[in-house]
């Protein structure tokens, strides 16, 4: 069920890079795990709505007022580059 | 000593902030070679120093462990993951600033599995914690380390989380008192997002009345938090009774199978016989959806994960590998930065989310959670509370569970009430095989009053 293909798929949605071992081995549980859960299917759940965890709390909102925020240096302080007070990445594109 | 002892204690001017912090450094020193509860201490003499001015609030400067996936300002918040290893919150959880409001102090970080997936604490980066009742076994997880650190004696209480079992079954199978609020009394600003729907914060302490103290300080609402409830906080130990007449309470069967085994059902027997002594009317029910609860929480919890670790893309936090592209350079930091169980529950909720196979699993999912959601309203029409094992078994051998499907049906007992939604308590409940087995007690949604005050009458008729 879970072949090459489908494992190709997961990594590129994923954003994870696995070595040959890592691939075969997560795609190995992936098809047992997921056949162990193929017991859900046995449930009936026509007109079932999904499960909403808090019920009554609906549209949370504040007031569009400002309030504290970190400052530009605490935002920044976890990031492993950073220049002109901006997160640095690599180029998205080649030129 | 408990927190509350330890409260009287310095109210009565028979012991010193000093004198507790010292006694607790020593059982650190003594027990963290081979427990391994911590991955960041405090400096105690900074705690004594700082501790001062705190001594007219209700917690007076004393030290308590929070789990290392709870953003502290003063030490690193690492969820036990090469990831985060260096990361250093700009912002401290609600949950912690509330505890530092009522006089307590940080005392350390303490060790969980990586993200807090996991039932062990075997899979943390920095290496395991063991059980201080036998340190060839596991101390349970994910808050393995808040639940060791508080069964040795180093710490008078701690925060832990519980995504679908990880307070509850690490404090049963350490010995110790372990609370799962009501999804949403305590806000989980601050908690590193594992799986927002299921999520919480809940105590970790040496007995029912210090669960209680901890919960009346960290709960109600947090406008920093869109999914707190509209509670407002609330003494929980004010009503805290040891009284169990009347109540009615439920032993679900599915909860006491033959596989068990004769020392576990006996105690479970053990229960109901304390439960009617103390006046309560024990009844069997029924909670058929509870074999479905496994594959629902692993499909539900990994996709929320899946989704909200994709934060982690070597920009924000910390870590990077290099890569010529941004997207090179995101697979690459994420290879190295994630674990094995964290990049087995990212690619199974990656797939159940992804086109293609969303009806099929995370919706589904989705469905059968809302009828295990039923099942327990039906059975609270009947019962007050709901009694049972923790978990199915005492704690386990390291390496003993390598399969993850053995591993996942540690948390059997715990995943159902997760996904409802509802508060649990586990309590020391006996031994099996000299090893401590857990009690729990799950209750309707925001009955924390009643779970806490039956687990007090359940604490003292054991003991």
């Amino acid at each position: 069920m879970i072949d090459e293909n489908v494992m190709a798929k997961v990594e590129a949605l994923a954003g994870l890079r696995l070595s040959p071992e890592e691939r075969e081995r997560l795609r190995a549980d992936l098809e047992r795990i997921l056949a162990y859960f193929q017991k859900l299917q046995e449930v009936p759940t026509e007109g079932v709505p999904p499960f909403s965890p808090l019920p009554e709390v609906r549209n949370v909102l504040r007031p569009d007022e400002p309030g504290p925020s970190l400052s530009q240096e605490e935002a920044l302080q976890n990031a492993p580059e950073k220049e002109d007070g901006f997160f640095s990445v690599p180029p998205l594109f080649s030129r | 000593m408990t927190l509350t002892e330890v409260r009287a204690g310095l109210a009565a001017h028979e012991l010193t902030r000093e004198e507790v912090i010292a006694a607790l450094w020593e059982r650190i020193a003594a027990c963290e070679p081979t427990v391994h509860a911590f991955l960041s201490l405090a400096d105690p003499d900074r705690l004594i120093a700082d501790g001062e001015p705190l001594s007219g609030l209700p917690l007076s400067g004393l030290p308590i462990a929070i789990k290392d996936n709870i953003c502290a300002r003063d030490l690193p918040t690492t969820c036990g993951s090469r990831m985060l290893q260096r990361f250093r919150s700009p912002y401290e959880a609600t949950a912690v600033a509330r505890l530092r409001s009522a006089g307590a102090q940080v005392q350390g970080k303490t060790n969980l599995d990586e993200f807090a997936m996991g039932s062990s604490t075997e899979h943390s980066a920095f290496g395991p914690t063991r059980n201080p009742h036998d340190p060839s076994r596991v101390p349970g997880g994910s808050s393995g380390g808040s639940a060791a650190a508080v069964a040795a004696g180093e710490a008078l209480a701690a925060l832990g989380s519980d995504t679908g079992g990880s307070v509850r079954q690490p404090a049963a199978l350490c010995g110790v008192v372990g609370l799962r609020p009501t999804y949403g009394l305590v806000s989980r600003y601050g908690l590193v997002a594992f799986a927002s729907s299921l999520d919480t914060i809940g105590p970790i302490a040496g007995c029912v009345r210090d669960a209680a103290l901890v919960l009346s300080l960290v709960a109600g609402h947090d406008p920093l938090d869109s999914t707190s409830l509209p509670v407002p906080p609330h003494d929980y130990t004010a009503d805290l009774r040891p009284d169990l007449r009347g109540v009615r309470i439920g032993v679900p069967k599915e909860y006491v199978p033959r596989e068990l085994g004769p020392e576990a059902l006996a105690l479970v027997e053990r229960w109901r016989e304390v439960a009617e002594e103390l006046g309560a009317k024990v009844m069997d029910i029924t909670l058929p959806t509870t074999e479905y609860a496994l594959p629902t929480y692993y499909l539900i919890a990994s996709a929320e994960a899946a989704a909200n670790l994709a934060r982690y893309d070597g920009v924000r936090y910390t870590l990077r590998e290099e890569g010529d592209r941004v997207g090179a350079m995101i697979a690459r930091t994420r290879a190295v930065g994630f674990g094995p169980e964290v990049k087995r529950r990212i690619a199974l909720g990656t797939f159940a989310l992804s086109a293609g196979y969303y009806d099929q699993y995370y919706g589904k999912a989705q469905r059968v959670r809302t009828l295990i959601a039923r099942d327990f309203a039906g059975a609270f029409a009947e019962v007050d509370l709901i009694l049972g094992p923790t978990s199915p078994t005492p704690a386990f051998r390291f390496g003993e569970k390598e399969d993850p499907i053995a591993m996942y049906l540690a948390d059997v007992f715990t995943l159902p009430s997760a996904l409802a939604g509802l508060p649990a308590i586990s309590i020391p409940g006996g031994t099996v095989g000299g090893l401590p087995f857990g009690l729990q007690l799950i209750g309707p949604r925001l009955s924390e009053e009643r779970v806490l005050s039956a687990a007090l009458a359940f604490e003292e008729a054991l003991n």
